[in-house]
């Protein structure tokens, strides 16, 4: 078995694991988040932040060397991600590398490639995906429609819940060339610049602090070489970035479960009532066992997938869908354990486990929650 | 190409020269061969995959050749099991004596007790049981009252015990006597190993909701065993008992998911018949997305195991997680089968008789018989307790 298929860390994943541990310590804690969020007029990340990741080489780190980047695997940006994902960090990896950059590596032309990569490893251009129409996750109920117009095309439509859409500088599009809403074929991807006449784009700031972008096209002009991949067939490199998406999402995720779970452990240990500590009621006791075997599964699950996806194991696509619907599961579970454990204080803003609540349900909700995913695991399973 | 490698290919041609064909096919529960004084096999092959096992050491790869293993390295015994794994070879023998006792008297025994007990179970000879529980001393099983007292050089024991799976039809038992009772309760015990066929022993099977009897009572009455047939030190049995216990806890990991029965029929299958469905979507949303969940559990599940074992091969564990592994596939499987029961819907409410083919009828029984899974090996929440004090170092 080679060890790349193993799923425990390799050298290298635990030097970047350390590297990203004693970075987080340094510059990433839920007060930071407290600040950011008070700011609200911010692009909905801290740009300084983002500019020492691109330092530390994160910012590049799924791109392929000819453009600047480490050409490593979504399992060491996955490591990064649960790092990060611990203390709530906010950053746009996932929009920009694995969303943005994702479609063009896969799919763009050597001159999107080349004018735009190099640039995403310096930490210099930001991407996002702009997908979802509707309120409830589904990549194929798209009306946005591009209407081919000279050698070029017009498009129109609205956008919502576009992740890092308030700061991105570049967005990919996905609109309807032909069929209707609801259909896997007739999507084409676009590269639009944010500045484009006719996009106008509204900051939504969401409940965990984190920043979306409602979009609005209208009569938005493209020239073909706009185009990313086929005419018609965007479905094909979007449902491969929506895997890598939503198994990296689950990552950022599995930090935010471990460090819930970690800090109401230790809670128990702390926290006195009748005169003993809390931890040694069995109630408690037997609800944080429970609880730990679903942190384990989720742990498994995301080394597992992630693994998977760089390997372009057959079995990517429902693992995925498996990665997503665990993590988005798990992490509502911890949140609402950790909040229930921690009594009254847990319901405070002044308590950061709140927080970690927040999060969960808005990463459960982005790219799919569990019914959507199970739905879609089910499908590919044929059944 | 390293060792490993070639370890591989030899290993992989040996299987595909040795292994029956009729080996390589997924067993029914009727299938597992048990071995003991009293083998039966379910056909002539496998009791020649069973003997030519055996003659290559591969019932016990990773023991030493002199007790009857092939002496192989972890990772030659990973290669081997993937290899059965890629060409559906099935496990030659399933029993408590090589996967619980084995490990202990390895790691216990002398010299001596691991050249007269290792050879025959790696052989297949002698079938063991476990008289742990008794019907004061079930989850509190310290508080066994089973009584051990020492005459020259013998040991002579008194008592009861039960749920002794398959004491009926084992050779021998591995037991937790008390041999002290001026001491605090985990201190007073010992294990020890006696012929099933010695004077005084009976046993007495227990039917349960299943309608089968894997269980019994086993009482003894006088029964003098000599005392080269303590393991350990007189007393000091607890550690030795509770160190067996994590190897059983490893063996339900994985056996419930392998050697178990596997029914012919994937749970897609039974739901696609039940419901009239030949293909599409299940036309029962409910149901439908029961059954995702239930095979998405399944598949986080093998992801743990498998991390487990790559991390043993890094060197890294196996510790008290074991509980999470036995308290998780035990509640699956219950899951698994209950989802099967109602599936099936009025098909599986046969006892017996005509009416119900050979499938349904075990669909039923299976559901019944997995509600043991939660209780024996140590209750689930017993498992929680245990993950909570020695995972989670939660206070008492
Ligand atoms: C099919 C089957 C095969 C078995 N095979 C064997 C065998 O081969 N050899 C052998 O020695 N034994 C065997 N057992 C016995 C098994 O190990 C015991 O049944 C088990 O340990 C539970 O003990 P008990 O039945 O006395 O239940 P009890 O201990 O009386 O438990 C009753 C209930 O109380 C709960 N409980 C008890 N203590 C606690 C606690 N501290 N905290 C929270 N809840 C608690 C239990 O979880 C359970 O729900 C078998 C059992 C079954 C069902």
């Amino acid at each position: 078995m080679s060890e790349a298929s193993s799923l425990v860390l390799t050298e290298e994943q635990q030097l970047i694991q350390e590297t990203t541990r004693d970075f987080v310590a340094d510059q990433c804690s839920v007060d930071s988040l407290r600040q950011l969020r008070e700011k609200r007029e911010d692009a909905g990340f801290d740009r300084a932040l983002w500019k020492q990741l691109a330092e530390l080489g994160w910012t590049g780190i799924i791109i392929p060397e000819e453009y600047g980047g480490a050409e490593l695997g979504l399992a060491e940006l996955g490591v990064v991600l649960e790092e990060l994902g611990r203390k709530l960090a906010i950053t746009p990896l996932i929009s920009t590398l694995v969303a943005g950059a994702g479609c063009l590596v896969r799919a763009g032309s050597d001159e999107h490639k080349a004018a735009i990569l190099p640039a995403v490893c310096e930490g210099d251009l930001l991407l996002a995906l702009a997908c979802q129409e509707t309120a409830r996750h589904d990549p194929y109920s798209v009306s946005t429609t591009a209407r081919k117009d000279g050698d070029g095309f017009v498009i129109d439509g609205a956008k919502t819940l576009v992740l890092d859409g308030a700061a991105a500088d570049r967005f990919i599009v996905v609109a309807r060339t032909s069929g209707d809403s609801g259909e896997r074929s007739g999507l084409s991807l676009f590269l639009v610049d944010a500045n484009e006449t006719g996009l106008s784009r509204k900051p939504t700031f969401l409940i965990d602090s984190r920043t979306c972008a409602d979009l609005t096209l209208s009569g938005v002009r493209v020239d073909s070489g706009a185009l990313i991949g086929a005419l018609g067939a965007g479905a094909d490199i979007l449902d491969p970035v929506l895997d890598s998406v939503a198994a990296s999402l689950s990552a950022e995720m599995l930090g935010g479960v471990l460090d819930t779970f970690e800090r109401t452990v230790q809670f128990l240990k702390d926290r006195e009532q009748f005169g003993v500590k809390i931890g040694s009621f069995q109630g408690l006791k037997h609800r944080a066992a429970r609880w730990f075997c679903e942190v384990e599964l989720s742990k498994s699950i995301v080394l597992k997938t992630l693994r998977a996806l760089d390997s372009n194991d057959v079995q990517a696509p429902e693992l995925s869908a498996a990665c997503k619907a665990r993590l988005s599961d798990t992490f509502r579970y911890s949140g609402e354990e950790g909040i229930q454990m921690h009594g009254g204080i847990g319901v405070t803003d002044e308590e950061d486990i709140g927080f970690y609540m927040k999060r969960a349900r808005v990463s459960e909700l982005l790219f799919g929650d569990a019914s959507f995913h199970r739905d879609r695991f089910a499908s590919l399973q044929s059944f | 190409m390293s060792a490993l490698d070639t370890f591989r290919s030899e290993t992989r041609s040996w299987l595909e020269e040795n292994c029956p064909a009729a080996m390589r096919t997924p067993p029914e529960k009727t299938d597992t061969v048990w071995g003991g004084r009293r083998s039966t096999f379910p056909n002539e092959d496998a009791k020649i995959w069973l003997e030519r096992c055996v003659e290559k050491g591969f019932t016990a790869p990773e023991w030493p050749t002199e007790y009857g293993g092939a002496g192989l390295s972890r990772e030659e015994v990973r290669v081997l099991r993937s290899e059965m794994k890629a060409l559906r070879c099935r496990p030659p023998i399933f029993n408590y004596g090589l996967l619980m006792l084995a490990p202990v008297l390895l790691e216990y025994g002398t010299d001596e007790q691991k050249a007269e007990h290792l050879p025959p179970i790696a052989r297949g000879e002698i079938r063991w049981c476990q008289g742990y529980s008794e019907p004061g001393a079930g989850s509190d099983l310290a508080g066994l009252q089973c009584r051990a007292v020492r005459d020259g050089d013998e040991i002579v024991v008194n008592g009861q015990k039960i749920w002794t799976s398959d004491a009926d039809v084992s050779d021998w038992i591995f037991c937790l006597v008390r041999t002290n009772t001026e001491v605090p309760k985990h201190d007073g015990i010992s294990f020890l190993l006696f012929d099933m066929e010695s004077k005084g022993v009976s046993v007495s099977p227990i039917p349960l909701i299943s309608g089968a009897s894997p269980f019994c009572q086993t009482f003894f009455d006088d029964v003098r065993v000599p005392a080269r047939h303590l393991i350990g030190k007189e007393n000091g049995g607890w550690t030795i008992a509770k160190r067996l216990l994590q190897h059983e806890r490893e063996m339900l990991s994985e056996s419930t998911a392998g050697a178990r029965p596997t029914q012919k029929k994937t749970l897609v299958d039974v739901a696609r018949e039940s419901l009239e469905v030949p293909e599409g979507p299940l036309t029962d949303g409910v149901l439908r997305d029961e059954l995702a969940q239930l095979y998405m559990d399944r598949l986080c599940y093998s992801a743990t195991l498998e991390r487990s074992r790559d991390q043993a091969l890094a060197g890294i564990g196996p510790g008290p997680e074991t509980s999470m592994f036995k308290l998780y596939l035990s509640e699956l499987g219950q899951r698994n089968s209950d989802w099967r029961h109602r599936v099936v819907g009025a098909r599986g409410l046969g006892w017996d008789g005509d009416g119900f083919d050979d499938e349904e009828l075990q669909t039923t029984r299976e559901w019944l018989y997995g509600k043991a899974s939660t209780i024996l090996g140590g209750t689930s929440e017993i498992q929680l307790n245990i993950i909570a004090k020695r995972v989670l170092g939660l206070p008492d």
